[in-house]
């Protein structure tokens, strides 16, 4: 019984880590309509330049941390900019063609400048594992489940209270409209991409203590992916949600399967079966806007 | 009509989409504080003169003007800083939003509080400011008359009092100059004098400059300062509402021109 517990709650840690970066996916699809293949790759970007900051420059890890975070703003910009904007307009298939040959790019990039071994993270915490109530959590994990709540209380308050999440859902709602009331479309988009190349290389970092970095970490992409269908690709809480669902099945599976069944690899299947029963059910995911319409 | 008191001044804008011609040298201005009308037949450009005044297209040739400054060039999120504002003649209020959140997106450009201080909410006067907003919006909504509705979301509502949410949302940016884009459309005829009076208030008490587009010719002709009339892409005409009444090109313009009164010239109509 103590296996299940620990896997249940390693399942909710990386749930919601998964959730933070379905978050970021659901943050760019919903202000600019772009679905972003290429997430899984600021996860390894992130947590290669923070590795390289850390071991290669030896700065301390709250610096070399921030560094990392406005690197990868800068880098996100930088991409919207250059890459997206003129994909403005096109049809949909071309821009989500154009995201999976970021992605590629970004691996092959990582791969040719950081090389293929796994790495693992200098010790920053000093010790390997907390007990909590007899389970053993390891530090990395702890911080990544606080600041995932942190980042989500923040996502909250941002689309519910500022004037710029304000203005980011309408520009989700509306482009048109929303640059006639005097919000600055280019500005919304940039901000997406910002937002959501630094929570995701967050998440990055927290993974690659944990693992090691290498180019697996681009995986936690496309593992987000069921997460995010699950919850609607348009509903932040859905998002948090179905990372959560994914993260605590893939635990659960591994679980039932180690234990039981011994039929191997439940662990990587599992979320995609649920992700197919629940599409049945429920097609715009468990929290995906419908269309409202009066005829 | 001198320079200062214009408010908006189009200078002979024509705006072509490939061979067809929406809109070819039209020039005309409007006065700070005037009620204003285009009317015209269907596919006249009226909308499409709308869009060059907001920024949405940019005119093949001709300059807009507004508050004496050049703005052709800008776009339309710059323009709505400069204080216009405007409706649309499809509705497109953000359907998933509550209609205060609607109309607080109008607010957007002007609260100034950044990313930044908004964290340090109450310390930085952000929430003084932001409380002066909820007055202001406050205001508009007691104004128009939808305190009933302001928590419900927008995409349920009658069609009546989606638009009255719309012409909120756009008077929530205080632009100097409103455009509306038919703000009486398939509305029932309460629904066209509320709306009528509240237009009228808009330019009377809140002294918004207004461009209207309308067919309802009473309304028009009631509530409108002045008229131009564009037909074809072309102002044939441009007045008082009485002039206009009696002027022999809207006659044809609109009722067909077998009338030998007809001036404009030869069209050739399909």
């Amino acid at each position: 019984m103590d296996l299940f517990f620990q896997l249940l709650i390693n399942g909710i840690i990386v749930g919601t880590l998964y959730g933070v970066v379905a978050m970021c996916f659901v943050l760019i699809y919903k202000s600019t309509q772009v679905v972003n293949f290429a997430q899984g790759e600021f996860l390894l970007i992130g947590a290669w330049i923070c590795w390289s900051i850390l071991v290669q420059f030896e700065i301390p890890f709250v610096f070399g941390f921030l560094l990392t975070l406005a690197f990868m703003a800068a880098l996100g910009i930088f991409i919207q900019m250059v890459v997206l904007r003129p994909m403005i307009g096109e049809p949909i298939i071309s821009v989500i063609m154009v995201t999976i040959g970021l992605s590629i790019f970004m691996r092959a990039f990582s791969n040719w400048v950081f090389g293929q071994d796994t790495v693992g993270y200098p010790d920053v915490f000093g010790t390997s594992s907390v007990n909590i109530g007899g389970l053993q959590v390891q530090p990395a994990y702890l911080m990544s489940f606080v600041i995932s709540l942190i980042i989500m209380a923040g996502f909250f308050y941002f689309f519910r209270y500022s004037r710029h999440g304000l203005a980011m859902r309408a520009t989700a709602f509306n482009q048109q409209v929303a640059q006639s009331l005097g919000i600055s479309v280019k500005q919304v988009f940039a901000m997406a991409w910002a937002i959501s190349a630094m929570v995701s290389a967050l998440a990055g970092v927290v993974v690659g203590m944990v693992n090691g970095v290498s180019s697996a970490l681009s995986f936690i992409g496309i593992k987000v992916f069921p997460a995010v269908i699950l919850g609607g690709l348009d509903s932040i809480v859905g998002a948090v949600v179905g990372g959560l669902i994914v993260g605590v099945l893939e635990n659960m599976a591994e679980y039932v399967d180690g234990q039981f069944l011994h039929w191997g690899n439940m662990l990587t299947i599992a979320p995609f079966w649920v992700l197919i029963i629940i599409l049945v059910v429920k097609p715009y995911g468990l929290f995906g806007t419908k269309d409202i319409e009066r005829v | 009509m001198s320079e200062e008191t214009a408010i908006l001044e189009a200078r002979s804008v024509s705006l072509q989409f490939g061979g067809v011609r929406a809109l070819s040298d039209v020039t005309f201005s409007v006065t700070r504080g005037e009620l204003f009308a285009i009317i015209g037949p269907n596919g006249a450009g009226k909308t499409s003169m709308m869009n060059c005044i907001s920024g949405r297209y940019t005119p093949t040739s001709g300059q807009v003007h507004f508050k004496g400054r050049d703005v052709t060039g800008l776009k339309p999120n710059k323009r709505a800083e400069l204080g216009i504002g405007r409706t649309f003649q499809n509705l497109a209020l953000f359907g998933h939003m509550s209609v205060l959140d609607n109309i607080m997106v109008g607010r957007h450009h002007l609260l100034k509080n950044n990313f930044l201080n908004g964290a340090l909410y109450w310390l930085g006067g952000a929430q003084k400011e932001e409380l002066d907003h909820r007055r202001t919006v406050e205001d508009i909504i007691d104004f128009l008359e939808i305190t009933h509705i302001r928590k419900a979301i927008a995409g349920t509502l009658s069609y009546g009092l989606r638009k009255r949410v719309e012409l909120a949302r756009a008077v929530a940016l205080k632009p100097d100059l409103i455009l509306l884009d038919e703000p009486m459309a398939g509305m029932n005829l309460e629904e066209k004098e509320d709306m009528a009076r509240f237009i009228i208030d808009l330019n009377e008490e809140w002294g918004m400059s207004v461009i209207m587009i309308e067919h309802d010719m009473g309304v028009v002709m009631d509530i409108s300062h002045r008229v131009a009339v564009l037909d074809f892409g072309q102002k044939i005409a441009d007045g008082l509402p009485d002039e206009i009444m009696s002027d022999p090109r809207v006659k044809a313009a609109y009722l067909g021109d077998d009338d030998d009164a007809v001036g404009g010239g030869s069209r050739e109509v399909a």
